[in-house]
């Protein structure tokens, strides 16, 4: 019995020095300089801690661990070699597997512990049965919008509010019954099948620019169910970890709705769907200045400081490749070349940031918006490659506008903005961009990574 | 048992401070490998899994539990694997300036 407790205490000993790993690991993250170190200390954590769990005394059977560990990287290994435009989805995907692991081991606790589960143990089970089934589905729901094997524009219909927190009450309700009566377990599979399909349509009414602010929300889902889990096995480590995890994506989901000017409320029950009529009505033919690849090579050639703002569109048509070959031609004149990123640019927390350095363009050169805002009225050339509604003035004059209110970055104070846009159809929030319409700004219609790669031939052609 | 609980409230309490500070000065630069990085932690509930394959107390949980292994052990590698993809990726312009 001794020997049983000393191989314990070395358990936990491991278990917390596992914990410390972790927390230095995202300690590490806040400087592109250390933040490899911190993939070293979480790894080793990550061993450290499956080992010491492989050396507990109650395990009996190896073979089924080793088979689902390898089984798990097999799977793992490919999901981790994805190219970096598929990033979004790929987190949105490990989030719902992180979900579903969680909900299993929630599941077979309780029927390994139901008819006598304590209540305080029942209600950390119910909550992380709860949210990690609605993460679950509601990140492969996420994942498969990202993916584009479902639709990206906010599907809405009357109501839809009231079922869904209607399904969210049944689902909280059959939890606290759950609680008093533990043995009533059949029971049990509502609590996990409302939330089922609570996630489901909980992204269905969610489009694709309000993506970064869901899937930094799905990840503290995540996180906060595995450390409900954590309460239910009496494990430190799991808490710590599924803490840490869910207060980045609290920290991330804050974040992203500050910069789109909404509340969480309003991003996950007021979608955008509604003000897009009313704004796509008020459209009307306008003046647009247009220019050629070989006349905005000119002027970016002419130009002293050029900042480049990049949004999905660029993702979307994987311009980044090109973008630095134009960063490159344009630095080697000895023009200054920036890029201004906006936090909720793309589909995910800091994707533009992900796609510009794979396409090797130094880190230093990625600048936020609340740093290059000021540098706009000396900036020759703000040339905005395939962003939209992050750009629009209308967010700073307009009061009437629906994203009045949201920062932006002020491309309009440049002395010239260009905007590379397939055409004239309004962005994803469907609001009309008074941007294009200013004196001061040229339309460059095309193709961004086609128009981009014209820009890039006639300006070393012509040197 | 009571106090194991409060424990384990304060622990979570002190965890959810610590992760607050920190990755309030993640450099939002790094936002996405951060996501992929956490998810990857967030994966030692595989630890639960293994316990529950482990100790074979009834088919029906260790069914739950070897799918909860894959799951999340596919996070574990997959999640390492991109965030220092990622990391690789970034570079800064001075030491390379040519």
């Amino acid at each position: 019995m001794t020997d049983f407790a000393g191989s314990q205490y070395a358990i936990e000993i491991i278990y917390l020095i596992a914990s410390a790993l972790f927390i230095l690991s995202l300690k590490w993250m806040s400087s592109p300089a250390t933040a490899r170190h911190g993939i070293w200390a979480g790894e080793i954590g990550m061993v450290l801690a499956i080992a010491g769990t492989l050396l507990r005394h109650g395990i009996v059977d190896w073979k089924w661990i080793i088979i689902a560990l390898v089984l798990g990287s097999g799977i793992g290994i490919p999901l981790g070699m994805v190219q970096m435009t598929a990033v979004p989805q790929r987190t949105a995907l490990s989030h719902a597997f992180g979900a579903l692991c969680v909900t299993l081991v929630g599941t077979a606790e309780f029927y390994l512990r139901t008819p006598t589960v304590p209540r305080f143990m029942m209600s950390v089970l119910s909550m992380e049965v709860i949210l990690g089934s609605l993460t679950f589905t509601g990140s492969l729901m996420a994942a498969g919008k990202l993916q584009e094997i479902l639709p990206q524009r906010p599907i809405t219909y009357k109501g839809q509010n009231v079922v869904n927190l209607g399904m969210l009450a049944i689902a909280v309700a059959t939890a606290v019954y759950l609680v008093l009566h533990p043995e009533a377990k059949q029971f049990f599979p509502v609590m996990v099948a409302i939330p089922l399909v609570f996630g489901v349509f909980m992204v269905i009414p969610i489009g694709g620019a309000d993506m970064p602010t869901v899937i930094s929300l799905l990840n503290s889902y995540a996180g906060l169910s595995a450390a409900a889990m954590g309460f239910v096995l009496d494990s430190k480590l799991l808490i710590i970890a599924g803490a840490l995890d869910g207060s980045s994506g609290l920290i991330l989901s804050v974040i992203m709705s500050k910069a789109m000017n909404r509340s969480f409320t309003n991003v996950l029950f007021g979608a955008f769907g509604q003000v897009q009529t009313a704004a796509a009505g008020a459209q009307e033919a306008k003046p647009v200045h247009s220019a050629t690849p070989e006349e905005s090579a000119a002027i970016l050639a002419a130009a002293n400081k050029v900042v480049i703002v990049p949004g999905y569109g660029m993702a979307v048509a994987q311009a980044q490749h090109k973008v630095r070959e134009l960063y490159d031609l344009l630095t080697k004149k000895g023009v200054e070349v920036r890029f201004a990123i906006h936090p909720v640019a793309g589909r995910m927390p800091g994707h533009m940031n992900v796609l510009l350095a794979e396409a090797d363009i130094p880190y230093d050169r990625l600048i936020e918006m609340d740093e290059i805002n000021g540098d706009f009225p000396q900036t020759d050339v703000a040339l905005v490659i395939g962003a939209n509604d992050v750009t629009n003035p209308a967010a700073r004059t307009d009061a009437s506008s629906p994203i009045y209110g949201m920062p932006i970055l002020d491309v309009d104070k440049a002395h010239t903005v260009m905007v590379i846009k397939r055409g004239m159809s309004p962005g994803f929030a469907g609001i009309d961009n008074p941007l294009y319409y200013l004196p001061n700004t040229l339309m460059l219609f095309g193709d961004a990574k086609q128009f981009v790669g014209a820009i890039v031939r006639e300006l070393s052609g012509g040197h | 048992m009571a106090s194991n609980l409060i424990d384990a409230l304060f622990i979570f309490m002190l965890a959810c401070f610590i992760g607050f500070e920190v990755i309030r000065h993640v450099s939002p630069l790094l936002h996405t490998p951060l996501m992929s990085l956490t998810n990857a932690l967030d994966a030692i509930a595989v630890v639960g899994a293994i316990v529950l394959v482990g100790e074979r107390k009834s088919t029906f949980a260790t069914v739950l539990g070897f799918i909860a292994i894959v799951a999340a052990t596919s996070n574990v590698v997959g999640g390492f694997l991109i965030t220092d993809r990622m990391l690789k990726m970034f570079k800064s312009s001075r030491p390379v300036k040519k």
